[in-house]
């Protein structure tokens, strides 16, 4: 989600579900969504009826590609060279829409004198550390500290030009030869999608894990957001990027940040070198000297102050930094995700482990060295409402219980509809749910399980100090109920935030307790408590729980829903939505009209900020108001590996070299040294590309789903798709039990001989690809009867921005058995 | 503050009132009926509704519990068809939801434990678990606590202990992890929003 | 009042073989899932069986001109008029309903399995432990009381959909007229015309298991004619009933297919 933020101010799915309805152009691509989200497709399909195109762009025929109007053929890996072609497209026959790229993006921006790609690479790389020096990835700025602008955009260092510049190096020929796109089919795509770029047009993407599964994740999502731009397509009805996310609630835990890198809310975990709460607000507010920039974040120090009262309530004390000191501060530059996690308990670092409602032995990339790293754990919590093959690797296949030191737990937890909640889906509606019986047994929802172990370390701690007590022993944690259970409405309300202390606001005076109804009222001198700042409005201030509401209206006919539980931010439904609006507040497209400005007041869905349209130069503010310079970003300084995007190869790829430039791979990543960490690429003993993925029946490792005798049934058991021409050579039939390996470990499957994966022409080779699901587990089906997991194939390497891990796109070799 | 809507939502109709066979004109009078076969139908009838979400994709789609008024159990699950997104349709998964209610056999229900080299679980009670696990979170916490680090800066810190997940738990849920982690100091935090 | 002669219709251009109808059918009628191999096809079980009344077909099919498609078939009762299973059933068990569907009292099988040797789509299903046949009843309690058969609920593209028969004629129809090509609609031509139709996008005859022109043995014909009469004379027709079943066996082999299904169960 880092290309989301960058290019737009938030990381998440900018439009929604229904909203797929309203589109002229659907572009499937990083998703195989009529078997992932089988619902969504459903509303895919009403845009199909109404006449929109449907193109999948996939390197495998899917089920989504059987319902498409064509299905494109690309290798797994390519698709930067694949978009950046289409940008190449849009510049050279003016596709795109001036109006929206001038007032809208920074376009018009001119970048420092100092910056350069050459041959791969952008200015201040620093390829000792693998890292950016991002110094010269800046704006020139006028004498009032505003961005300098061309806005005839011909300045040669102009985003404009520069952009034009980068992408035109991505021929049809070139791209072709790279992706194994036949050009006929890169020129269709390209013109169907770009007739998208005019005001009454509307063309949307649909991601997923095909495309942040890479080294290149957050770059192949930053493509699409520059091409969305370009065409106009970002805030309006039936536009936007549509990141169709994996988990019932990824979008409430990724808001809630069970990340190393954020605090709930997006805020920034503060790393050591901020050693004060002042030096912490002032890297993380931004400013802008631009009246017409709402700059939303300069709104950052009221979030963060009402986060920590929220820990610590009346502990957290404008004297003590409302407790800055007790959060745990990162060191500078230094990762902390899984896979950093997994090789720091290889390294016998990380001693206890408390892993929850997942089952990371299966799902992370090197399950060998990660099954070989909890070997040196102290302890292992597990929580959840099926066992799995992380809470018994001490059983696994090859391991000697007898050898392991583990002590642990496994704590049964309550199932969904055993419990009340609230669930946030990839729209960001959050939904709430209730509790429709008892889980029997012992089982109790993890939440409680949660906070019962807190209370008890909180205990200790009174009890018998200990170093950096204080961020324990201070901790508001009073939120199981009379009975002992956990008090659902208690947590949400902490959530949604309220005020500490009676406070007169506009003349009224509000209660101490009160909930605060919006996050337009929270405040930086703890007079508010928020948990999460972007959840602040999920109750009104008469305790209206909006999250259960079940209204049906649908005022503007567009599928928003307004009355149907709670969406953030404030409700709105499709963000950015001031951008569907000319600069005057009009519509571009009166057909499908999300929001117009009558004068005095926006009407339609929740305005994204308040403010008159930009025309009006005394009040009116830009449309992309959580943007540092209030415009959305074609130039993207934030990325971890260059401000445009580039095409790098795979980790493990097929070619030598890469066909843009002397930098194979992403020059940004991280490599992992340990001795489990062996890469092959380009090598004859792994001469297949393999990518991985999930199917209807089963839900991520299998964990919940294999357990089910009905999906079971559906899918039973571990295979590799095969094209047809590669069996053959192979002497490989349908059906017949195969290994596949890789530099890394090897996989025994059932072979599925199909016409659906076709082999690709790549620089002059063929090259062919194979798939395989990785919903299986030693477990269960008992005795491995099933398989075990794909991951003892992946590679522990992922994108820089965001360490997902690279599954997509690695090398194998299948061989029979 | 009040907030006291809160427990469960009763539907109207047997199971969602937005899609009938009736909508498409068609008289249901029973002409003959069969006692027999009804049985399953009559029961949703007279259950309690309760609409909860479903746990797998993010669509977000909504679904029906009916649960038996005498037992308190859920007997049957199907898509909500007031529901604005999927209008009660659902996909494999979502249809099997039912299985993964206590009905399924393979759930678990009791707390288990393995102790160091031990081949098997034994069934353990709450309080056991509780009790241990803060012991073990403390002594590992405090064994290496990291008060400064190399470069002298304070960081408050545990790199002892990991923690991941989860993304199919609910948001107050999630917050009270997100939360429990930063108190204890811990910086491996992280959950499926990478894979 | 009109009985309301209803019929599903499945467009097979708008199934994306989710099978939220294979697993809806199994949750809303109590059927377990069962043990099942990976035998190089997304579709399992491989055929109906006992448990499995509705099963998505996959298959992969290249045209003449070298355009590939992935075909989604959802295979299940065809609830015929003119239902073989019907006429050839000696208790009773077998009959048609107010809907024109075909139902089936499981406590008045008999498990003689002539529906199996009778029926021209090879639908019913016999359960070995039970002694009793199994197949789809189009959710007949659901329709009764005024809901869509769980089939037609958990459908989230509207490729099942369901109304009355002259309704639903008129639509299968209009859609093949949008569609063009080869695309057709099945069903309403024979066996008196079913109550489930079909939009297929192919010809019929490129289907796995898809009859090009079903029909009702001779053998029933002549068995409902003359030899069924005779038969409920006698005590519950059981003996007469597994008599003739024997005797109008056919090819098909009505013990077998499930067998390999049966253990491990759940």
């Amino acid at each position: 989600m880092a290309a989301l933020g960058e290019s737009f101010g938030r990381g998440s799915m900018t439009n929604h579900y229904c909203d797929l309805k309203n589109a002229d152009v659907i572009l499937i691509m990083g998703s195989n969504a009529a078997e992932h989200h089988p619902i969504a497709f459903k509303w895919i399909l009403r845009a199909k009826e109404k006449g929109a195109a449907i193109i999948h762009v996939d390197p495998r025929y899917t089920r989504t590609s059987a319902r498409c109007d064509f299905h494109v053929p690309l290798r797994s890996g390519t698709d930067i060279a694949f978009l950046g072609g289409m940008i190449n497209y849009i510049m050279e026959n003016n596709k795109y829409f001036k109006d929206y790229v001038l007032n809208y993006t920074n376009a018009s921006f001119i970048v420092d004198g100092g910056f350069y790609f050459k041959d791969g690479l952008f200015s201040g790389y620093d390829a000792k550390n693998r890292k950016y020096d991002k110094g010269t990835w800046t704006f020139e700025k006028d004498s009032d500290g505003v961005p300098r602008r061309d806005m005839t955009l011909q300045h040669p260092r102009s985003v404009f030009q520069l952009l034009k510049k980068h992408y035109s190096r991505y021929t049809l020929d070139k791209v072709s030869s790279i992706t194994g796109v036949s050009k006929e089919n890169l020129l269709k795509v390209y013109e169907i999608y770009s007739a998208t770029g005019v005001p009454d047009k509307a063309g949307t993407e649909c991601y997923a894990l095909g495309w942040t599964h890479h080294t290149v994740g957050s770059q192949n999502i930053r493509t699409m957001a520059i091409i969305q731009l370009l065409l106009g397509n970002m805030g309006i009805a039936g536009g936007g990027i549509n990141a169709l996310r994996g988990e019932p609630n990824v979008q409430g835990s990724t808001d809630h940040c069970i990340l190393y890198g954020n605090l709930p809310g997006y805020l920034k975990m503060p790393v050591s070198s901020l050693d004060s709460l002042d030096k912490y607000l002032k890297k993380c507010t931004p400013v802008s000297n631009d009246p017409q920039s709402a700059n939303y974040y300069a709104n950052y120090p009221k979030f963060f102050v009402s986060f920590l009262k929220s820990l610590w309530n009346d502990k957290a004390t404008k004297d003590n930094e409302f407790g800055y000191d007790w959060l745990p501060k990162m060191d500078d530059g230094k990762a902390y995700s899984t896979m950093h996690m997994f090789d720091a308990m290889y390294d016998g670092k990380v001693k206890g482990y408390f892993c929850v409602g997942a089952d990371t032995a299966l799902s992370t990339p090197n399950s060998n060295k990660v099954r070989k790293a909890m070997e040196n754990l102290d302890w292992l919590v597990g929580e959840n409402i099926f066992n799995n093959e992380t809470y018994e690797f001490w059983r696994g296949p090859g391991v000697d219980p007898t050898k392991i030191k583990t002590e642990c737990f496994l704590l049964p937890a309550s199932a969904s509809m055993e419990k009340e909640g609230s669930q946030s889906n990839s729209g960001r509606w959050v939904q709430w749910k209730y509790k429709a019986a008892e889980a029997s047994g012992d089982a109790i929802p993890v939440g409680e399980i949660e906070i019962k172990i807190m209370a008890e370390v909180k205990k200790l701690y009174e009890k018998e100090g200990g170093p950096g007590a204080e961020a324990i022993v201070n901790l508001k944690w009073d939120y199981l109920d009379r009975k002992g259970r956990m008090d659902v409405l208690k947590v949400a309300q902490q959530i949604n935030g309220h005020f500490t202390q009676d406070l007169v606001v506009d003349g009224k005076t509000i209660k101490k307790g009160s909930l605060c109804p919006t996050f337009g009222m929270l405040k930086d001198d703890g007079s508010t408590a928020c948990g999460n700042w972007i959840m602040s409005g999920s109750f009104g201030a008469d305790g209206e729980n909006r999250m259960m509401r079940r209204g049906k209206e649908d005022p503007t006919g567009l599928g928003l829903f307004p009355n149907w539980s709670f969406a953030w931010p404030v409700n709105r439904r499709v963000i950015y939505n001031r951008a569907s609006c000319d600069v005057n507040g009009k519509p571009y497209n009166p057909q499908r009209k999300l929001l117009e400005w009558t004068g005095d007041k926006w009407v339609g869905d929740v305005p994204d900020g308040p403010w008159p349209p930009m025309a009006d130069k005394e009040k009116g503010k830009y449309p992309f108001i959580m943007k540092q310079d209030g415009v959305a970003s074609l130039f993207g300084p934030g990325m971890a590996e260059g401000p445009f995007s580039e095409h790098y190869e795979p980790l493990e790829s097929p070619l030598e070299k890469n066909p843009m430039s002397s930098q194979r791979t992403n020059p940004a990543i991280e490599i992992f040294k340990g001795e489990m960490d062996v890469f092959a690429s380009a090598s004859e003993k792994f001469p297949y590309v393999c990518t991985t993925y999930s199917c209807t029946e089963h839900w991520c490792t299998g964990a919940l789903t294999r357990w089910q005798a009905w999906l079971l049934e559906a899918m039973p058991e571990l295979y590799v798709e095969i094209g047809e021409k590669l069996a053959k050579e192979k002497g490989i039939k349908n059906g017949e039990r195969i290994k596949v390996i890789s530099a890394r470990g090897e996989a025994p499957c059932v072979a599925m001989v199909t016409k659906r994966f076709k082999p690709f022409q790549v620089e002059g080779k063929t090259v062919h690809q194979v798939g395989m699901p990785f919903n299986y587990g030693w477990l269960y089906p008992e005795k491995g009867k099933g398989g075990d997991s794909t991951n003892r194939l992946t590679p522990t390497v992922g994108c820089p921005n965001t360490f997902c891990p690279e599954y997509k796109a690695f090398m194998v070799n299948v061989v029979k058995l | 503050m009040d907030v006291t809507r809160r427990g469960f939502l009763t539907i109207t109709g047997a199971v969602g009132s937005g899609i009938a066979l009736s909508s498409l004109g068609i008289n249901l009078n029973p002409t003959r009926a069969y006692a027999k076969e009804l049985n399953k139908m009559n029961r949703v009838r007279t259950a309690k509704q309760v609409t909860t979400v479903c746990c797998y994709c993010s669509v977000g789609c909504g679904l029906i519990c009916s649960v038996d008024g005498i037992n308190g159990k859920i007997f049957n699950i199907e898509g909500d068809a007031d529901h604005p997104i999927n209008e009660g349709s659902l996909c494999a998964k979502g249809a099997g939801f039912f299985d993964l209610t206590e009905a399924n056999k393979h759930r678990l229900t009791k707390v288990l434990y393995r102790k160091p080299y031990g081949t098997e679980w034994e069934e353990k009670d709450w309080d056991f678990a509780l009790s241990r696990i803060a012991r073990l979170v403390k002594d590992t916490r405090d064994k290496e606590f990291v008060k400064r680090n190399a470069k002298g800066e304070l960081v408050n810190r545990c790199e002892t202990i990991g923690h991941y997940g989860s993304s199919n738990v609910d948001n107050e849920e999630c917050w009270i992890m997100s939360v429990k982690s930063r108190a204890l100091g811990l910086v491996y935090i992280d959950h499926q929003a990478r894979v | 009042m009109s009985k309301p002669e209803l019929i599903k219709l499945i467009d097979t251009t708008l199934c994306t073989a989710c099978r939220g109808c294979q697993v809806a059918c199994k949750q809303w009628n109590e059927m377990p899932g069962l043990r099942t191999k990976q035998w190089g096809s997304y579709q399992n079980p491989p055929d109906l069986q006992w448990n499995t009344w509705t099963l998505i077909r996959f298959q992969e099919y290249e045209a003449s001109n070298g355009d590939f498609k992935w075909l989604f078939r959802k295979d299940g009762c065809m609830h015929c008029a003119d239902a073989a299973c019907v006429k050839v059933c000696p208790s009773g068990a077998l009959y048609h309903t107010e809907f024109g569907t075909v139902g089936l009292h499981s406590s008045l099988c008999i498990g003689c399995k002539a529906c199996i040797a009778a029926c021209p789509f090879d639908t019913p299903r016999y359960n070995p432990q039970t002694d009793k046949i199994l197949k789809c009843d189009l959710c007949y309690d659901r329709l009764k009381n005024d809901e869509l058969p769980t089939c037609v609920k958990s459908c989230p593209t509207g490729a099942l959909t369901i109304g009355r028969k002259e309704d639903m004629i008129t639509k299968a129809y209009s859609r093949v007229r949008e569609l063009g090509g080869d695309a057709n609609v099945y069903g309403d031509k024979f066996v008196g015309g079913t109550h489930v139709l079909y939009v297929l996008d192919e010809k019929p005859e490129v289907y796995d298991k898809l009859p090009e022109k079903p029909r009702v043995p001779l053998t029933i014909i002549a068995w409902k004619d003359w030899l069924k009469p005779l038969s409920l004379l006698a005590a519950g027709g059981v003996i007469v009933g597994s008599f003739f079943h024997y005797i109008i066996h056919g090819p098909k082999d009505t013990s077998g297919g499930d067998q390999a299904n049966q253990g491990g169960g759940e």
